[in-house]
């Protein structure tokens, strides 16, 4: 069983780990064209190479992102969502919070 | 003497207790064998090797390897099917028979299969079942009966299997005198180290194998190695402990009786040492003809004289090992058969010289003679050898009943192969050797191509010590030594007339492969495919390297090019019991399941939760839910919701996240109401529902359903960490326990106990909240209605929530209070016509499709799912959720799941159905075509019976249409 460096837990057996597929910046729904949304939900990119992915680690509730080389199944990086989002960065952040 | 005519005397037979005798049948013969001895030494020590029929031609067939790495030896013991027979230890009263015949073992009625041979070439399957169509139903019954291996017995007991978890620094498979160097040397380095043997005790080739002319030569390195593996307090010892699969990082499955070992290894070393292979001769899987190895392990472990006279047939120096191991058995040893052209000077062969052992030079064995009976090896053919393979045809008969053959090895490297290094056929020695070792691995002795017994030693201290320094980049790196000269291998060559068996397992010859390479299938993995080569129990230990040649030499390609198919989990048998264990089965209790069992519930399953259905006996159901509806309806019931999720939703931005997550707005919501709460997935479709509290400006209380709880709790954090708003998320799902107390009396109940909470309709409104004290017992207050009366949702501590059950219950007393279940608030709600998401919907259902528009906050800007909602609105609904009833006289009442159909179609189904106590009727919602949604619209519903039965749409809610008694 391959071991997953959970940036949080350290390294632990990849079967306490759910994966979510790849992460994805959801498109401005406001702007996005019916295409375009039916392509965010349903179309995945399925790269051959180093993907990025959502990972939890179920028994502590904590979501990460990894990235993993889909051709040699290694996994090259963890780290925590942090990184790669900015607070307030999502498209969704726009409702008026009066 | 006992335990078998050919036993040898003491010392022979290091794992044989001659002072414990142990009886047992085959084939219904009562046979005497000794504790230690394996279901095939123990045959073999009363002359018997005929242990099964082959696979296709039901050819007879024994052990070959005398040590489970071939598939001769599968028996049936008892229940027990594909035994194999030299592993398995014998037990007193074991029933074992052969397996694969028709009459007896010994005079197969399907053995005449062979004579159809040339009807059944490469590929039958593929070339004559397909056409008519329809012609395998009728052949398959009768090949499942003659092509088969054990029996299984479906009344098979249930038997124990477990599992473990073990860690380690290094782990060392394989305990032969590379693995004891590899394990002693990483445990002298400091390492945590696990030494796992398949056998029942240490040694490897170094407790059967003859290394030097002194016969016991071998057990001397044997117990120095001992000493040193021994006298280690950080290494541990598996023996009868089988490695059965090296997967990623390291993680190897160890399985040993009826326990499966989980290893987690920091490095592993492979000293899982080399397979004798078979050569090509005529008739080269008879009975009596055996690796050399195996007349070795019935000698020196099991004390078997392994026959009368023998021919030995070899390449090497362990060939002539084999010759004096037999002539100081007693077996008269006719020749020892040689093909290469001048003898190696090595010590064994001079000593096999010395003894006047008859040496045929530069001759190899063309083919070998039945016995009459065909049960047997009754003689060889040797012709001399020309060119690199070729026999002439001056052949000398030599008349025998064992043939020793030690000709060529290959490694065994199925583990090292799953771990992902590579088998490449050598050109010097014509085997395969491993290549491409993967960091973290190694390899160390015959495996790794040593064969010399100091070198193998010393290349087992070279990789242990390698092993215990993985990871560590200040250690000197460790050098492989030279390997030194390369054996010369003998491998045969196909023979005109057949029966040249590459693959035993499958009774596949030479001209069956060249066949299949003519025929294009030359790629190794196609042609395994093609013929099943390499499919059978022995998973082609020794055929691989036999079936690489012949594509090599057939298409003219160089031996590095052909490769070795790929090797999977698992290298050796497994049982699904081992992969089963002990079948662990979670539930979840509430913290009043006592109380229900109390009561006389009986309890239903809900997920993982063990609910109750209903109270009271199993015979009364359909009247005790009826009642248990009634007390509701006209008193006041009560019942444990505890199962329902529950999340504490806390920060300035608690009201953005629940806007953004959940459909409907809540920025508004006043502190102390409640407002339904629906989740919608990506695509819109309804994932889960409950109500969310606002506790505190900034404090949210939300629930959610019974079986969607446990994905909600995932799903929320997920959001928040792409959202970051300012909110803390936490689950009390466990911690929080629940009852709704609903009914017109239920009110009544809660004014009667001490509380700071004014319950009057005034003060605590349908759709509020309230948070405070009741009897003493903190409690958050909910006053909703999925039941559709005056009720409460009485949120408490998991740890005080049989207190204030027990408060209730006696308060509720005088007002007739009655618990009631699931089956009850199923019928309950769909009298109010509430959905139940994951029963009334589906994974494809959208609110529109649900009839929950109204849940959808149409103002806001942004829910989860809104982008979907506003296409699929566009695109308009292809079903409709209704209510309904049956029309006229009702035979049948269909039940949840029958289909709604208009004309021959099917247009919808139904998802729920009851009696309605209530109404006096049989109820229920379905989906049906939207023209059908209308209230009062007919249509036909195909019952279970395949009766057609009518119902009517009927306006939801079916009960209290002005939802009076909810706000009483």
């Amino acid at each position: 069983m391959k071991i997953m460096p959970c940036p949080l837990n350290g390294p632990r057996n990849i079967s306490e780990f759910v994966c979510q597929g790849e992460v994805e910046i959801e498109p401005d729904p406001a702007t996005a064209s019916d295409r375009d949304w039916a392509d965010h939900l349903f179309m995945l990119d399925n790269e051959a190479g180093v993907v990025r992915e959502w990972w939890y680690h179920v028994p502590t509730s904590y979501w990460f992102i990894a990235e993993r080389n889909t051709v040699t199944d290694e996994i090259v990086r963890t780290y925590p969502t942090e990184e790669l989002i900015e607070r307030g960065g999502h498209p969704a952040d726009f409702e008026s919070k009066s | 003497m006992s335990g078998g005519a050919s036993r040898l005397p003491a010392p022979w037979g290091a794992y044989i207790d001659r002072d414990r005798t142990v009886r047992f049948s085959f084939e219904g013969r009562e046979i005497e064998g000794f504790a230690g001895d394996t279901i095939a030494s123990a045959l073999a020590a009363n002359g018997i090797r005929l242990l099964s029929r082959s696979f296709k031609y039901h050819r007879p067939r024994g052990s070959t390897s005398m040590s489970g790495d071939d598939g001769g030896g599968l028996v049936q013991v008892g229940d027990e099917p594909n035994v194999l027979a030299d592993v398995r230890e014998v037990e007193p009263g074991m029933t074992v028979v052969g397996q694969n015949y028709i009459g007896s073992l010994e005079s197969d009625q399907a053995s005449i299969l062979e004579r159809f041979k040339p009807f059944l070439p490469v590929g039958f399957y593929y070339k004559a079942f397909f056409r008519p169509r329809g012609i395998w139903n009728y052949w398959e019954k009768l090949i499942r009966q003659t092509a088969g291996l054990g029996r299984v017995d479906p009344d098979t007991p249930r038997r124990y299997y477990d599992k473990t978890y073990e860690f380690c620094d290094v782990a060392v498979i394989g305990a032969g005198p590379a693995g004891l160097a590899a394990a002693a040397e990483a445990a002298e380095s400091g390492a945590d180290v696990l030494l796992v043997e398949r056998e029942p005790d240490l040694g490897g080739s170094l407790a059967f194998q003859r290394f030097d002319p002194d016969a016991f030569g071998a057990e001397r390195t044997l117990c120095r190695l001992r000493e040193r593996v021994a006298g280690q307090s950080n290494l541990r010892v598996m023996t009868n402990a089988v490695c059965t699969g090296w997967f990623a990082d390291n993680w190897l499955s160890i399985i040993s009786g009826n326990r499966l070992h989980k290893l987690r290894a920091r490095s592993v070393v492979a000293c899982t040492g080399v397979l004798e292979q078979p050569p090509l001769f005529r008739a080269n899987d008879l009975p009596g003809i055996m690796f050399g190895g195996a007349a070795q392990r019935l000698i020196r472990s099991y004390g078997v004289k392994p026959g009368r006279r023998a021919v030995v047939f070899t390449s090497s120096g362990d060939g002539y090992g084999v010759a004096l191991d037999l002539d100081d058995s007693g077996v008269d040893v006719a020749a020892i058969v040689d093909p290469g052209s001048a003898s190696s000077g090595d010590s064994l062969t001079l000593a096999a010289r010395d003894r006047g052992i008859r040496v045929i030079q530069g001759c190899a064995v063309a083919e070998a003679v039945p016995r009459p009976d065909k049960l047997n090896v009754a003689a060889v053919l040797v012709g001399p050898v020309s060119g690199s393979d070729f026999i002439a045809d001056d052949r000398e008969r030599i008349d025998c009943d064992l043939l020793c053959v030690s000709t060529a090895t290959a490694p065994a490297a199925s583990l090292l192969c799953q771990a992902g290094a590579r088998l490449q056929l050598s050109e010097s020695s014509g085997s395969f050797e491993v290549t491409s070792i993967p960091p973290n691995a190694f390899a160390a002795g015959s495996v790794n191509g040593f064969f010399d017994l100091d070198a193998v030693i010393e290349d087992g201290q070279r990789a242990g010590m390698s092993a215990a320094h993985t990871g560590d980049e200040t250690a000197p790196a460790a050098v492989e030594r030279e390997r030194g000269q390369t054996r010369r291998y003998w491998f045969g060559t196909e023979h005109p007339d057949g029966l040249d068996f590459v693959d035993f397992d499958e009774d596949v010859t030479a001209h069956d492969v060249c066949d299949a390479i003519a025929e294009g299938f030359e790629d190794i993995e196609l042609l395994k495919r093609y013929t099943a080569m390499g499919m059978g129990p022995s998973q082609g230990r020794q055929s691989a390297l036999g079936a690489a040649r012949l594509v090599a030499r057939v298409t003219g390609r160089p031996l590095s090019e052909v490769g070795a198919t790929t090797s999977r989990p698992p290298a050796f048998p497994e049982k699904f019991g081992h992969l089963a264990g002990r079948a662990f089965k979670p539930v979840r209790r509430t913290a009043l399941h006592h109380r229900h069992v109390e009561l006389g519930a009986q309890i239903m399953t809900s997920g993982l939760w063990l609910r109750p259905a209903y109270y009271g006996p199993e015979h009364a159901r359909a009247q005790l839910i009826n009642e248990e509806v009634r007390a509701v309806r006209t008193g006041v019931g009560v019942i444990d919701v505890s199962t329902l999720g529950g999340f504490e939703i806390r920060g300035p931005d608690a009201a953005e996240f629940l806007n953004r997550m959940y459909t409907l707005s809540y920025h508004r919501l006043r502190v102390g109401r409640v407002r339904y709460a629906m989740v919608l997935d990506d695509a819109g479709v309804v994932v889960d529902d409950g109500v969310a509290a606002r506790l505190a400006r900034n404090h949210f209380y939300v629930t959610a359903s019974t079986t969607g709880a446990e994905e909600m709790y995932p799903a929320l954090l997920w959001r928040q960490a792409q959202w970051r708003l300012d909110v803390d998320i936490s689950d009390v799902t466990s911690s929080t326990c629940a009852f709704n107390l609903a009914g017109p009396r239920s009110r009544a109940v809660l004014e009667k106990l001490a509380s700071d909470i004014d319950f009057s309709r005034a003060a605590f409104p349908y759709m509020a909240v309230r948070v405070g004290r009741l009897g003493g017992i903190p409690v958050r207050v909910l006053r909703i209605g999925f039941v559709g009366e005056l009720g409460y949702e009485i949120h408490v501590p998991s740890a005080q929530a049989e207190a204030l059950w027990d408060t209730l219950m006696e308060a509720g007393d005088e007002f007739g209070i009655r618990p009631f279940a699931v089956e009850a608030q199923r019928v309950l709600r769909l009298e109010k016509g509430h959905v139940i998401v994951g029963q009334d919907t589906d994974g494809l259902t959208n609110p529109l499709e649900a009839d929950m528009g109204w849940a959808l906050g149409r103002r806001k800007r942004y829910y989860v799912g809104k982008r979907s909602i506003e296409i699929a609105a566009a695109k308009g609904i292809a079903r409709r959720l209704v209510g309904y009833r049956l029309v006229g006289s009702v035979g049948t009442v269909p039940e949840e799941g029958c289909l709604v159909i208009r004309r021959g179609e099917i247009v919808g189904r139904l998802t729920s159905s009851a009696w309605s106590p209530t109404l006096g009727r049989t109820i229920g919602l379905a989906y049906v075509a939207p023209d059908q949604a209308a209230a009062g619209h007919v249509f036909d519903i195909k019952a279970q019976d395949g009766r057609m039965v009518r119902a009517e749409v009927a306006a939801l809610p079916f009960y209290d249409p002005g939802n009076t008694r909810q706000g009483l």
